[in-house]
């Protein structure tokens, strides 16, 4: 009952808030809402498992993350998720945060990359992960999301990631596109974000990581978009490839100057 | 009672416009650029997946008429006359007709099926029973309220289109025409987002049967 009456208080003050600054976005509006709804949201346990993991001295190396560049220049964390993913020079690569993660803990942890790889979700190394994107993610919170696309492969992966999201194929003929390129539908009685929108792709792709309530986990990115793609009945999307990389270039600089708003809840 | 039936009683809305197409072919230009869409596509999908139980890397190769709609969903321009007319012949062509010639199952087992959105990803056991995944995108009975707007509303589905029995010649072309978009949705509109359930076997003949019963079976809960 005070859950539901704060709900609706939330509400309340978002119809308020939207009235009083009627020169604010949607995606703004939508954005304070989801802020009012954040209190208690147990991802905050992994983000902080995630900041102490990052000063951790771990690995064969006996090393912290302290100097991952993430984009932004070696330790500089804040911001960072809100321009990711993006080229990076060393690696020749568009990476997003998780993959790039991974990259720091190969090179100054000195663990074994294609062996994190393949570790299952939810296991070893990427529970690591998870918990560093979920810390990393959220210390860009309130930031507009940036994503650059000034160098050539970060163009080309963007139109890669639209070429992918309209691909259909499998046993039912599905693609991103099927359920998430028109506004206002649903999938039974869950609201399905139109992608192919600035609103819709921040609500899709801008949540992640985010905590499920309905299995009690804290999924990343790439999990989402590898069960994405499991209902979409093709095979397994193998983890940091370009596939999902280009499709988060693609939904990330579709969600330009939305504001950040992860790690949220979700259902 | 619906022996013998073949194509040809089945009324065909592309044909004439097939053969307009036809005639035109010779001096038709290409509409799309011969784009290099799946070129491009194909050996990062390649790159990023990997088979895992029933789903094979085989189901990242779309055939002619998944390729085309892709392309043209990616470029934002319709297909041209000439592919869609293509694509609906192509797809038209394999749809099956009951084999015991009995079109209407049993609309219970149909609700089940509707209900039912499991089956074919690579965490479904092989073999395993394959649901509709009906109520996913549409409105079907009106005491499920838990369905999803992506497809029309099937509410009242046979009765809207007047048939009180199944069994009587004037309900003929409705009960074929719906079990021959249940077997191939693209055979009528070129780029649906429905699954072919009947083409690319995720039901079976009893189960389209059983679907059949609920959506044209006046006594349906649909049909209320």
């Amino acid at each position: 009952m005070r859950r539901l009456s704060a709900s609706m208080t939330a509400v309340a003050l978002v119809v308020t808030a939207t009235t009083a600054y009627a020169q604010k976005t949607t995606s703004d509006g939508i954005a304070e809402y989801r802020a009012m709804l954040q209190d208690g949201n147990p991802a905050d346990l992994f983000e902080a498992k995630g900041e102490d993991l990052w000063k951790q001295a771990r690995g064969p190396k006996k090393a912290s993350l302290a100097q991952c560049d993430l984009g932004k220049g070696p330790g500089q964390v804040k911001g960072a998720w809100a321009e990711l993913p993006r080229y990076f020079a060393d690696t020749q690569k568009v990476q997003d945060l998780e993959s790039r993660l991974l990259t720091c803990m190969e090179t100054l942890q000195g663990f074994d990359a294609e062996q994190i790889r393949n570790t299952p979700y939810g296991k070893g190394e990427q529970t690591t992960i998870t918990a560093l994107a979920t810390w990393v993610a959220a210390e860009s919170k309130g930031m507009r999301f940036n994503l650059p696309q000034a160098h050539a492969e970060e163009k080309r992966m963007f139109d890669l990631g639209k070429k992918l999201f309209y691909f259909r194929s499998g046993t039912h003929d599905f693609a991103c596109a099927t359920c998430h390129a028109q506004d206002g539908k649903r999938i039974r009685l869950q609201d399905l974000p139109n992608l192919t929108t600035q609103v819709g792709a921040v609500t899709g792709f801008g949540a992640w990581p985010a905590y499920r309530v309905s299995n009690g986990q804290m999924w990343s990115m790439q999990l989402r978009l590898n069960d994405c793609y499991r209902q979409q009945r093709f095979p397994f999307a193998v983890f940091g490839t370009d596939a999902s990389t280009a499709l988060g270039v693609y939904l990330g600089v579709t969600s330009k100057d939305a504001v950040a708003f992860a790690p949220a809840i979700r259902r | 009672m619906f022996k013998g039936i073949t194509l040809k009683t089945f009324p065909i809305p592309t044909l004439t416009v097939l053969v307009m197409t036809l005639g035109l072919a010779s001096c038709a230009t290409p509409t799309m650029k011969s784009s290099n869409y799946l070129e491009e596509v194909q050996p990062v999908l390649t790159a990023s997946f990997r088979a895992e139980g029933q789903a094979g890397m085989d189901r990242l190769t779309p055939d002619e008429a998944n390729r085309l709609c892709s392309q043209s969903e990616y470029e934002g321009k319709p297909l041209s006359d000439k592919q869609t007319e293509q694509i609906r012949n192509d797809n038209f062509k394999t749809i099956k007709w009951p084999s015991n010639g009995l079109f209407i199952g049993d609309y219970k087992a149909g609700e089940i099926i509707a209900q039912d959105g499991r089956g074919k990803t690579w965490s479904d056991k092989e073999g395993s029973v394959n649901g509709g995944n009906c109520y996913n995108c549409h409105k079907i009975s009106d005491t499920e309220i838990s369905y999803g707007t992506l497809g029309p509303s099937l509410y009242n589905y046979g009765k809207l289109r007047g048939v009180s029995d199944v069994n009587s010649p004037t309900s003929k072309p409705i009960i074929e025409y719906t079990w021959a978009k249940l077997w191939n949705a693209r055979g009528y509109n070129a780029c649906s987002n429905m699954p072919r359930f009947g083409h690319n076997g995720i039901l079976t003949e009893a189960q389209l049967q059983h679907l059949m019963a609920l959506l044209l079976d006046p006594k349906s809960p649909v049909n209320q």
